[in-house]
């Protein structure tokens, strides 16, 4: 089968690329456009490695196709800093150490600014709940949810 | 005395220098490299837990459209020494365990590669697969290897029993005689995985002068060098190792599984050749630790003290020998005076993936053993199980069940600082239990190289070997800013590749902040000498007459000189007038690890209904000599407890009859997630190593080693009876439950 074309907007950008059919969106990220941000830990939507916002949702790019990307919003770890900075939730995550290794943070940063996006006052149950599709094998969870109750408040000060 | 060092530095909590790379997507891990012309490569694996290959063919997959590699066993004749490595890598005679790697193929696109595979043909006799460590040890078993004799003697038959180990004091039977009371136990702890969330990868470049280069994820490019060279037969001179950034790696990234493969069939292709591991790959192939069979025996007299003790474990090797069976017995009974001891350790080959090394490797499960005979002795006296801990506790002077004699350690400082704790001291929730357990790992030195640079504008940067797996860019930046007496901010730390920085071994044994971190703060001490050199020569005086203060040199006390002091930036920039660059160095092979102890607590609470267990609270304390950056050290102590009670409670490699493992996935390889954990209190316990500038011991691989037995105990005082096998899954506490009749 021959390749799909797919138009799409990436990070604010409009963007258009050539797939397989069969392509994941997670594939296209990091294979065909060079967005290695975005991380495979499993491929079958259980790590949560892969974490995109499509139009807003938190999704796994691992269970997409790229040729689903067609017409929607993706946002990716590339696309969380502004060109004023960092945003605060990355910057919480610094501030608090929470990465390690840091394989599982693009995931964790996303999969929180959705949350922050739908909830900006989450307790601590629904951040862990929130949270629970994203696997971090070093930290324990302990400074991720701390940097996540930060940030919240830190945006909730600037609002 | 470090306790009366006026830290500047050390102790603070500054972002890390990758961090903001880590945050952003910009740090580029071991899959993330992509070349122009890069083939994919990927590996047929073993459909069997054990046979004998009979015949390889790959001509029908060199033929397939988009190949242009294929390589069995047969392509790697290996060097000297390679063995059971290169055996590993690719199997040869025999697969050892379902997954072990038959052949491999490179192609233009995954999907070729994928494809071609299936066009691989392989003839094997399929054989019994040996499965637990019973059958392994029994009389007349199936040989996992033929050719196998335990300790390699000969003149006995063949075994699967690789090796065994002895540790043994003082009279044990008379030991148990003088006991008022003696506790025995018998547990039994499945195989578990590392579950590093970043799969292997690499990507292998191999020039037409023979020379190649690998990129990959590794706890240690220097021993990847020399793994793949071996396997290969070829010089360690003509390989190159960059390490990418490394997505966890708990042990499991000390070897190489794909590195030679890369690199070969890029020698064939003259291409760049990529491989990168499935998720199942990673479980089915990689990894894990042993399953062991342990039983703890402990004697004390009324008033607590121990009089003897005895352990007898049996570790499953995998595929190959190597068991951490010395670890295993080091660990078992160190934290504790016992006069009367003896220790067995048993390293059994199964038909299972070859384990590699995990956090404190074998300490958790023997520990968990002793610390769960310790609970049941505490209960029989009556006594609080940190009391009877105290009572026992090793200290300055004690000798080690391995040989050496403690210096310094913190363990009565953490038992001490544990008993008062307010998690301690608050009652025990209504319905929950709580159990206490010790932890112990020794600490390792080995050898580390630093450099350290100074830019005509006083900027610092240190360059060392060690990969970065949890901060230790922050350490030594840490400990470079305050030997140097500049800010952290001045200073950046980064990890060079083989070429490009001297050896290091590998990140593991909790060596790095220790060991590489001795060599980067030798490193700034060659500078300040360099530095106060060439102030005297700028000022007429003599070396002896300069010191080097909050990062200037002065002119000492007394002496009469009337100049203004010289900042690290004034000496940069005119280096050239005095010898030219600045250039600081050091190489050492570390000695004085200081042993790491820990107390940790918990309190569980078991739905009699389902089985599950919840972890309440988690308390975890810890020696770490000097916290460098109190943050990483609490992050390792959170993300050890967490590994610790997920082992406890969930994680094993579950086979069927055919020995196939039947939970290759994360979906059902649980790990914990964030909704199954409460915070992790920490508390750091700071005895100095005296072997260390700073105090340090290292604090990686001690947080995993308490949390098993710590869950255990707690779940026996809730349920009243003890379920001495893990994990604690739903299941297994169910079926324990309706055996002692419902759960009341």
């Amino acid at each position: 089968m021959s390749k799909q074309h797919v138009s799409t907007t990436i990070n604010g950008d409009g963007i258009e690329f050539l797939c397989e059919p069969h392509q994941s969106l997670l594939e296209v990220l990091r294979d065909e456009l060079g967005l290695t941000g975005t991380k495979e830990g499993c491929a079958t939507g259980d790590c949560g490695a892969c974490s995109v916002m499509i139009d807003g949702r938190l999704v796994c790019s691992c269970l997409m196709l790229g040729v689903e990307a067609e017409g929607v919003q993706v946002t990716t770890i590339e696309g969380i800093a502004g060109a004023d900075g960092l945003h605060v939730i990355q910057q919480k995550y610094l501030e608090h150490a929470a990465l390690q290794c840091g394989i599982c943070t693009p995931g964790f940063i996303v999969a929180t600014k959705a949350l922050l996006e739908k909830n900006p006052d989450p307790d601590e149950t629904t951040i862990r709940y929130w949270l629970a599709g994203n696997l971090c094998r070093c930290t324990g969870y302990d400074k991720i949810v701390r940097a996540v109750q930060d940030a919240a408040q830190s945006l909730a000060y600037e609002a | 005395m470090a306790e009366a060092l006026d830290l500047k530095a050390i102790g603070t909590r500054p972002v890390r220098p990758d961090g903001i790379d880590k945050v952003t997507g910009r740090a580029a891990f071991g899959a993330d490299l992509h070349l122009p012309n890069m083939l994919h490569g990927m590996v047929l694996r073993s459909p069997h837990a054990h046979a004998r290959i009979k015949r390889v063919d790959l001509t029908r997959a060199r033929a397939a459209e988009g190949v242009l590699a294929a390589v069995s066993g047969a392509d790697f004749p290996g060097g000297a020494g390679a063995g059971d490595l290169a055996k590993n890598v690719i199997a040869r005679d025999k697969v050892l365990y379902h997954g072990h790697a038959v052949a491999a193929v490179a192609a233009k696109t995954l999907l070729q590669a994928e494809a071609a595979l299936d066009l691989i043909e392989v003839d094997y006799e399929v054989l019994d697969p040996v499965m637990s460590l019973d059958e392994a040890m029994a009389d007349g078993a199936t040989l996992v290897n033929e050719s196998q004799h335990t300790n390699g003697d000969t003149s006995k038959p063949a075994s699967n029993i690789a090796a065994t180990q002895r540790f043994e004091r003082g009279d044990l039977e008379a030991g148990f005689a003088e006991a008022d009371i003696v506790v025995e136990t018998e547990h039994r702890v499945p195989m578990a995985h590392q579950g590093y969330i970043e799969p292997h990868a690499c990507t292998a470049t191999a020039n037409e002068d023979g020379k190649a280069t690998v990129w990959c994820c590794t706890q240690g490019h220097f021993d990847v060098r020399s793994l793949t060279a071996q396997v290969l037969g070829e010089k360690v001179g003509n390989i190159k190792v960059i390490p990418s950034e490394i997505g966890g790696g708990f042990g499991g990234k000390t070897t190489i599984y794909l590195e030679p493969l890369a690199v070969r069939m890029s020698q064939m292709t003259g291409r760049p050749v990529k491989m990168t591991m499935s998720r199942e790959d990673v479980f089915r192939a990689t990894g894990p630790t042993s399953g062991t069979w342990c039983r703890a025996k402990i004697g004390a007299k009324k008033d607590g003290t121990f009089t003897a003790a005895s352990a007898w474990l049996a570790y499953e090797a995998g595929a190959f020998p190597g068991a951490p069976i010395g670890p295993g017995c080091m660990s078992v009974l160190a934290p504790y005076e016992v006069p009367n001891l003896v220790i067995e350790g048993n390293d059994v080959l199964v038909n299972k993936p070859k384990v590699c090394a995990y956090r404190a490797p074998g300490a958790p499960q023997s520990m968990h053993a002793m610390e769960s005979a310790i609970d049941e002795l505490a209960r029989q006296l009556d006594m609080d199980p940190i009391d009877l801990r105290l009572k026992n506790s090793a200290a300055e002077g004690t000798v080690a069940p391995y040989g050496p004699r403690f210096p310094a350690i913190g363990l009565r400082e953490c038992l001490e600082a544990a008993k008062v704790h307010p998690n301690y001291t608050a009652p025990v929730p209504e319905g929950a239990g709580r159990g206490v357990a010790v932890g112990f790992w020794f600490n390792i030195g080995m050898q580390s190289s630093a450099e350290v640079r100074i830019a005509e504008d006083g900027a610092v940067t240190v360059m060392e070997g060690s990969p970065d797996i949890g901060g230790s860019r922050a350490s030594m930046a840490l400990m470079a800013a305050e030997t140097l007496g500049v800010p952290y901010e001045q200073v950046k730390a980064h990890v060079g590749d083989t070429e490009s920085t001297g050896f290091c071994n590998v990140t593991g044994g909790s060596r790095t902040t220790f060991a590489t971190g001795m060599a980067v703060v030798q490193a700034c001490e060659d500078i300040i000498a360099q530095c106060k050199q060439r102030a005297a020569l700028t000022w007429d005086l003599d070396e002896e007459q300069v010191d080097w203060v909050d990062g200037e040199a002065v002119p000492k006390p007394g002496v009469n000189a009337d100049v203004k002091p010289l900042s690290l930036a004034d000496i940069a920039r005119g280096a050239g007038r005095t010898g030219g660059p600045l250039l600081g160095r050091a190489s050492l092979n570390a000695q004085g690890a200081g042993a790491s102890f820990s107390c940790n607590f918990t309190d569980t609470i078991v739905d009699t209904e389902t089985g599950k267990v919840d972890v309440l609270s988690f308390t975890a304390v810890q020696d770490a000599g000097r916290a460098i950056h109190p943050s990483y050290v609490e992050g390792q102590m959170q993300g050890g407890a967490v590994q610790g009670i997920g082992w406890a409670l969930n994680e094993e490699y579950i086979y069927d009859d055919n020995g196939v493992m039947e939970n290759a996935g994360f979906l059902d390889y649980r790990v914990p997630v964030a909704s199954d954990m409460p915070m992790i209190d920490t508390e750091i316990i700071e005895v100095p190593n005296p072997f260390h500038p700073y105090g340090v011991r290292g604090v990686g691989e001690t947080p995993i080693v308490a949390p098993l037995a710590a869950v255990s105990n707690a779940v026996r005082d809730q349920l009243g009876f003890r379920i001495p096998d893990l994990p604690l899954s739903p299941p297994r506490v169910l079926e324990a439950i309706d055996e002692q009749g419902g759960g009341d």
